[in-house]
């Protein structure tokens, strides 16, 4: 059974259509790379993954359970699936350490001291210990991100989405964020990433799905993807992102 | 100016006309702090109400905000004090009218404290929806409820942003409860009027009300700004990416 799979997916904000009957899996432990031009529905495809965006038609099935159905428990579903923001999204009011104790303390009740001990290692895993008590604010963009991933590592998360996170950063910043989600991708972390990452898509990804206008026009084997995509939109769209 | 009155003995009463000023002030912060207990509490809660998607929260709020916001304070404060005894059922109107200490006293809290209510409705609505949604995105990914959002991200970040006109809102209380003399609460305004009638030293009397006033307000403003500095957060400018 697939981690995450879409079934004919579609969504419409008013009577503008944004995801065309999107399909597609993800089977556990597999690294799969969105990537596609400004608008054409990545974010929104993602963050219906865990319910964050709601959508009209078809099917979406992540770890066993419907996403769109009433009966589904969001909250309880989310908690297992960690998911990082293009502008880290940490909470500006919190230590790091709180940043990371909250949801593990609300969600997962586990004790504050046993929390800490958690968040600890994982800071200590990002290489941010030593920031453990500072606010976000006080921090690097790449250094922020990388607490982010933590907060979600904290979950211990059986999938991991991630939307954009390297590009509110400044290019010398993105190589420390993208070497944490390469370790991970190389523990079998699955995952979901909308990059426009290449060298991470080659280096990581088992599948790149390139994203048109709300339709997945391609969804190919990395080879086959950086080999000969078949449409030419992804050739377009390829041959800008790599000439700069 | 001469302030030697002062110390004269009042008209009745048995004390002195320092004694009226000192009974004005004391009535004065008695109004206006019951009142803003009920105005931020009461204000809190419909704001965030304000904020939430579910039309028959959300419906009432705004409407009561509406309400309460574009009446004149003066004309609610009658109708605490003139009309509400009249319309509630009978044996409770009777208890306002009779049974019930100090009715000028919780009309005017009540009238205060509900029309500063929506005032507070406002701010606190406005600081919630400045919270960037990506906020409340990340906060619902990591597993909490929509409830553990607002409790640990959304009011913690909202009234920090709102801090200062919450002290606006605050400020203003003291001086409209001045309103609460038409319905006969002797506060720090009443009493200088009485003052003034009795010793006819009207340029004094009013003087020391406006110096009493400008040292509230200087108070409550210095209150907010340890209130303030205390919540501050580290590195934290604003919502702006
Ligand atoms: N809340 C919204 N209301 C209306 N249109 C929206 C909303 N959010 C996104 N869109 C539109 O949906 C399309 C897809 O957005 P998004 O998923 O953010 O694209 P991407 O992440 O690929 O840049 C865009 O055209 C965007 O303008
Ligand atoms: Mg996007």
């Amino acid at each position: 059974m697939a981690m995450i799979e879409f079934k004919n997916v579609s969504k419409w904000y008013g009577s503008f259509q944004v995801l065309k009957d999107c399909t597609t899996k993800v089977e556990k432990g597999e690294v799969i790379v969105v990537c596609g031009p400004s608008g054409s529905g990545k974010s929104t495809l993602i963050k219906c993954v865990n319910g964050l965006e709601p959508f009209q038609q078809g099917e979406l099935i992540v770890n066993g359970q419907s996403v769109g159905a009433k009966t589904t428990n969001l909250p309880q579903l989310r908690a297992k699936i960690g998911m990082v923001f293009q502008n880290f999204e940490l909470f500006p009011h919190m230590s790091v350490t709180a940043n990371l104790n909250l949801a593990q303390v609300k969600v997962l009740g586990r004790s504050p001291e046993e929390s800490t001990e958690k968040s600890r290692a994982l800071l200590q895993r990002v290489g941010l210990i030593d920031h453990a008590r500072k606010f976000p604010g006080q921090l690097s963009g790449g250094q922020q991100q990388r607490v982010a991933i933590a907060r979600a590592l904290a979950m211990d998360p059986i999938a991991m989405l991630f939307d954009e996170p390297t590009s509110a950063l400044d290019p010398e910043m993105i190589n420390e964020v993208l070497d944490v989600m390469v370790e991970l991708a190389q523990e079998g972390m699955t995952m979901m990433c909308v990059t426009h990452e290449m060298g991470f898509a080659r280096k990581v990804a088992h599948r790149v799905i390139f994203m048109d206008q709300g339709e997945i026009v391609e969804d190919a084997t990395k080879t086959d993807f950086f080999g000969t995509p078949r449409s030419e939109r992804a050739q377009q769209f390829l041959s800008k992102i790599l000439h700069h | 100016m001469d302030f030697g009155f002062l110390s004269q003995p009042a008209f009745s009463g048995g004390g002195t006309y320092f004694d009226w000023v000192l009974s004005g002030i004391k009535w004065t912060m008695l109004v206006s702090i019951c009142a803003w207990v009920i105005a931020f509490t009461l204000g809190s809660v419909l704001g965030v109400l304000r904020t939430t998607k579910l039309w028959w929260l959300k419906g009432p709020a705004t409407a009561y905000v509406e309400l309460f916001r574009n009446v004149p304070l003066l004309v609610q404060m009658f109708i605490w004090y003139f009309v509400v005894p009249e319309i509630v059922p009978k044996t409770l109107g009777m208890w306002l009218k009779q049974g019930m200490p100090m009715p000028e006293f919780w009309s005017a809290v009540f009238a205060l404290g509900f029309y500063t209510a929506s005032r507070v409705a406002e701010q606190v609505r406005s600081g919630i929806q400045s919270i960037p949604v990506g906020q409340t995105h990340a906060a619902l990914a990591t597993g909490l409820t929509m409830p553990q959002v607002y409790r640990h991200l959304l009011l913690p970040m909202g009234y920090r942003i709102v801090i200062p006109p919450l002290t606006s809102e605050f400020l203003t209380i003291f001086k409209n409860s001045s309103v609460a003399l038409t319905i006969g609460v002797l506060e720090l305004t009443a009493q200088a009027r009485t003052i003034s009638e009795y010793t006819f030293r009207t340029f004094e009397i009013f003087t020391l009300a406006t110096v009493v006033y400008v040292l509230i307000t200087m108070a409550v403003t210095v209150l907010m700004q340890l209130v303030e500095r205390r919540l501050r957060v580290p590195g934290f400018i604003g919502t702006g990416k």
